[in-house]
């Protein structure tokens, strides 16, 4: 028989700090992508391995200064990689193995829950845009400074719109669906929704794809501030998909 | 303590469906702070429905639901209460002590995580990841997420599904534990040694209502006259001449082949008779017990004997 002093359990309830919450969910989420060998292949060895091809090789046609193009268009894949295709799959996969729901019954806060995801995914996009950034410096990208405010706000911008489709796909299908739609999903929008190649197709400027590439190519390429119809598309594709998300979403 | 303690659990008139189906139908319960409460009652009886609409997981359809006082759910409420989810939760990915650390991070006086790992025997997986952890493992780290917050109120369904028999005993030990230092415990179960051995009280449920409820010992011994003489013997022996033989009002059956049952006031007379009749029969009666009801007894003799779909 196992024994205990008494008094070991004499209840002493209370919920912990909140930054302290804020701080072990995002790094425990962040940890968590950074550890898993098929996220790292998406999200750093597939952007990688494109923005050093669309750099040297001239297969795709695309706009000069080919590097700078490039890496806005890579950075933008690398945030659909994390935020959307990532976020989703994890989320399903978080969902079956109950951990939503053993969260929710902790003391953590259902605004944190969310919160700690997000401040999670900013942490893994800053990671990769800093190696790729790193990357694109070492193959030629001159950067305009001026543009680095607009950068990190798309970029942040881009991360929670894809982050609210990403956990509305992600919230309410079974984790093998998950996994295979967003996968076809992070292809499609990388071939046709702007990303690689610029469609000069009218509806392709509706996606938010296409938006936070051609946004960022104007703040990484030009330096100057994205324009107001790729901001306002991905600022509503994001309200709308987080909206619709708090009401899709399941714990299990 | 007061002299009208505020109950830790207070359920009344909770109605529960899921489309044409009614999972709770009407349960009432009451369960005082600092004791230990089963729910007791087959598969598909509405025990978990119940604790998830307690825990905040479920809303509702009607009646009403109180846990310390506070509506279920609410962000007072959460930070003193304590929940194992039935088959546990976690990250795919994550090593049981970061979950744990997690989970603690959310409380005011975090029990020490490592400690709880080493009592609940996962020492040795802490480099496992949770979706490679055995059924049993994941629920002692849920339960140790259940209990890491000190928790004045604890909410554990099926707390040893799918564990080994010494995993079993850990948690019964946990839970006189947790009893003793004055923490309310709400389980669920459908195993009669489990709610027999750590239950104050037993609420036996079935289709969603309550069918009996009172203390191990109310529930299996409130007639004098309900004990059993069992004992073992060549099968098929005729019952009826033994029935003959006793006194009016005992029953006689071959409860399974070979295994013989006498129901009644059982006293050393019937004893006696029942040990004549066998040595007149040329066998020798072997393993003879008296007992009373079992609660498994009860419960079968409640909820019927047949195996539900």
């Amino acid at each position: 028989m196992t024994t205990f002093a008494p008094g070991t359990f004499k209840p002493a309830p209370g919920r912990g700090s909140l930054p302290k919450m804020l701080f072990v969910h995002a790094r425990t989420e962040a940890m968590l992508t950074l550890r898993n060998g098929e996220q790292i292949l998406l999200t750093v060895i597939i952007p990688l391995a494109l923005l050093i091809a669309l750099s040297l090789m001239s297969v795709i046609p695309m706009p000069e200064p080919r590097v700078g193009s490039a890496t806005a268009r890579i950075f933008a894949l690398a945030i659909i990689s994390s935020a959307f295709t990532g976020q989703a799959i994890a989320l399903g996969f978080d969902r079956r193995y109950g951990v939503l729901k053993r969260l929710a019954a902790s003391a953590l806060p259902r605004w944190l829950l969310v919160a700690g995801r997000v401040c999670g995914a900013l942490v893994v996009v800053a990671l990769q845009i800093v190696l790729l950034a790193v990357t694109a410096l070492i193959l030629g990208w001159r950067f305009p400074l001026s543009g680095l405010p607009w950068m990190v706000l798309l970029i942040i911008l881009g991360t929670l719109t894809f982050g609210a489709l990403g956990v509305l796909l992600g919230g309410a299908l079974r984790a093998e669906i998950v996994l295979a739609l967003a996968n076809i999903i992070w292809f499609v929008l990388l071939m046709v929704g702007g990303v690689a190649l610029s469609v000069p197709v009218g509806f392709v400027h509706l996606l938010p794809s296409a938006a936070l590439a051609q946004a960022l190519e104007t703040s990484v390429v030009h330096g100057t501030a994205p324009g107001v119809g790729p901001v306002a598309v991905l600022v509503a594709w994001g309200v709308v998909a987080g909206a619709l998300a708090t009401r899709t979403t399941r714990l299990t | 303590m007061s002299p009208n303690p505020q109950p830790a659990v207070e359920v009344s008139g909770l109605v529960k469906r899921y489309g044409s189906k009614t999972a709770v139908d009407g349960l009432d319960l009451v369960q005082q702070p600092g004791t230990v409460l089963a729910l007791l009652g087959p598969n598909g009886a509405g025990k978990t429905t119940t604790v998830e609409i307690c825990e905040g997981f479920r809303a509702a359809d009607d009646g009403t639901v109180r846990v310390l006082g506070l509506a279920p759910g609410s962000e007072e409420l959460r930070p003193r209460i304590g929940v194992m989810p039935q088959g546990g939760g976690g990250y795919p990915g994550i090593r049981a002590e970061e979950m744990l650390n997690l989970v603690a991070a959310c409380a005011a006086n975090p029990l020490d995580p490592k400690w709880l790992i080493e009592v609940l025997g996962l020492g040795g997986a802490v480099r496992t990841p949770y979706k490679r952890l055995s059924g049993g493992q994941q629920q002692r780290l849920s339960l140790a997420c259940a209990l890491i917050g000190r928790p004045e109120l604890v909410f554990l369904d099926e707390p040893t599904a799918g564990m080994d028999p010494q995993a079993r005993r850990l948690v019964w030990d946990l839970v006189g534990a947790l009893k003793d230092d004055g923490v309310s415990v709400l389980l669920t179960t459908h195993l009669m040694d489990e709610a027999e051995a750590l239950a104050d009280q037993v609420v036996i449920i079935d289709e969603g209502r309550v069918v009996a409820q009172g203390s191990p010992s109310e529930l299996t011994a409130h007639r004098a006259d309900d004990q059993q003489l069992r004992f073992r013997a060549r099968p098929g022996l005729d019952t009826s001449l033994l029935s003959a033989a006793l006194p009016e009002g005992l029953k006689v059956r071959e409860a399974t082949r070979g295994a013989y049952v006498v129901e009644g006031l059982i006293d050393p007379q019937v004893v006696s008779t029942v040990t004549s009749w066998c040595a007149q029969q040329g066998v020798l009666a072997e393993e003879l017990t008296v007992a009373k009801r079992s609660l498994e007894d009860v419960f079968l003799d409640l909820t019927g004997r047949e195996l539900r779909s």
